[in-house]
């Protein structure tokens, strides 16, 4: 049933206290694509993509009922949760580097997981930072603090972060939404070479950017999925009424 | 630089416009050549290939739809879409001329021609020679070669012309011409709207480098 996705879900809700926040969401996400998902606030999005690596365990009153399988084990009941994470890395809206140096931001992660050797540290570092694109602004000053970049190589630096764990999946929560345009394209460039090795999920307050870089896309509208379906088409030729006014921004 | 997937897509759908263009040149060759020798096979292979242009105009418009979907393209990058989007129908019609063209040759394949054919293959030459500058000036961009091409244009007018009003004289002095020279007749008129297509194409190549357009052809200023 969940062989042929990277990541599927079945019948997934989600309450905060009372409030529902996510009902029946049902959808299945291919490997090595970047899926976008859009919507206004307050739809769902990023409560859906926490409960990808069960970041929502961490807040309290939610409940969830449904099923989250990440390469065919239920997420919530078959899943060690430090490999979870591990395999499931996540990038936040604002870029959150630790107040250390560059260096030691991409080897915290590796660390953790027992790696101590100097050489294959270094190793790792190099290759993190030449994934996320940020090798060549960085390596004559790998030991500077992070804190001294400027935003977008940060969020760069957080991505590489993640990669430096050898992620299967990247969840990204908005991503650019704090950067300046052309950071914000180095971004969208990247995550297209990112998609060669892992699986990327994106939400998006900024539709465009959804068109721009998604393969797939899946519009969230008050906890439920709308419509999902390729890019190519749900921005051209969308199937339900409610999409189309939200992309054309008719909306509301 | 950034972007690059976008730029990929861009230069995808310059390669599939240099492939149609590619086609469209050698529809309308052929058709000439064939008419000129009653070659039907030849004939028959242009009349076959316009579903393949077809095809690919069908392609085409799908990338540039999707591409404005999108990625919002603006400036140049816009210009570039909507040139490919108004230059591909050009090329679409040139080709269905030519497959027009080829029915007709075919039609006639075992007639004796009522005249020598002498300005039609001119006319025919000049037209061809329109697409192919046209189509030349689009892809290296070059704006001079797409002037040019529309103040070509005029020959072709003016070989029409001349060419219908003889034809006329053939009816009328022998009635049983009629049917082939009426033939004749919608082969130089294919030309004709040939030649117009050519210039379209060259008018919207100034528009993709200045971001004018104009009607260009001296008749019409």
């Amino acid at each position: 049933m969940t062989n042929d996705y990277r990541i599927t879900t079945n019948n997934l809700n989600l309450f905060y206290g009372d409030l529902q926040a996510l009902k029946n969401v049902s959808i299945n996400i291919s490997s090595n694509q970047v899926t976008a998902f859009i919507g206004p606030s307050g739809c769902g999005k990023s409560t859906f993509l926490k409960t990808l690596n069960r970041m929502n365990d961490l807040i309290a009153n939610v409940k969830i009922t449904g099923d989250v399988y990440f390469d065919g084990l239920n997420v919530y009941k078959e899943y060690d949760i430090v490999e979870l994470r591990k395999n499931v890395g996540m990038v936040f809206q604002k870029p959150n580097p630790f107040p250390m140096s560059i260096y030691d931001n991409i080897a915290y992660g590796p660390r953790i997981h027992g790696i101590k050797s100097k050489s294959r540290l270094d190793d790792i570092v190099e290759k993190s930072l030449r994934n996320s694109a940020l090798w060549d602004e960085v390596k004559d000053r790998l030991k500077q603090n992070a804190l001294g970049l400027s935003g977008g190589q940060q969020q760069r630096l957080c991505i590489a972060r993640v990669l430096a764990v050898e992620p299967e999946v990247v969840l990204m929560d908005e991503p650019t939404s704090a950067l300046d345009p052309i950071s914000t394209l180095k971004i969208e460039d990247l995550i297209e070479d990112l998609k060669k090795n892992y699986t990327i999920i994106i939400v998006t307050h900024n539709m465009q950017q959804a068109a721009r870089i998604s393969d797939s896309t899946a519009f969230f509208l008050h906890g439920e999925i709308v419509e999902s379906g390729t890019t190519n088409h749900l921005f051209s030729n969308p199937q339900d009424k409610r999409t189309e006014d939200y992309i054309t921004g008719r909306f509301g | 630089m950034v972007r690059h997937s976008f730029d990929k897509e861009l230069e995808q759908l310059h390669d599939l416009m240099v492939k149609m263009a590619g086609l469209v040149e050698e529809s309308i060759e052929n058709s000439i050549l064939a008419l000129k020798r009653q070659d039907i096979d030849l004939a028959r292979k242009v009349y076959e290939s316009d579903d393949e242009v077809d095809e690919l105009e069908g392609r085409i418009e799908k990338i540039c739809i999707n591409l404005i979907a999108r990625q919002q393209p603006l400036a140049k990058d816009l210009r570039t879409i909507s040139t490919a989007l108004k230059i591909i129908t050009d090329m679409e019609r040139i080709a269905d001329h030519a497959a027009d063209i080829a029915e007709l040759t075919i039609r006639m394949a075992d007639m004796k021609y009522i005249k020598p054919l002498v300005d039609i293959p001119l006319m025919a030459e000049l037209a061809k020679k329109m697409v192919i500058r046209s189509i030349d000036s689009y892809i290296k961009q070059d704006i001079d070669l797409a002037r040019d091409v529309c103040s070509s244009d005029d020959e072709v007018d003016d070989l029409f012309s001349k060419i219908v009003l003889e034809l006329i004289n053939i009816m009328k002095n022998n009635p049983e011409t009629v049917e082939q020279a009426t033939d004749f007749m919608f082969i130089v008129k294919y030309l004709e709207r040939i030649g117009d297509h050519a210039t379209n194409i060259a008018e919207w190549v100034v528009f993709n480098v200045t971001g004018s357009h104009g009607h260009l052809a001296r008749k019409t200023e």
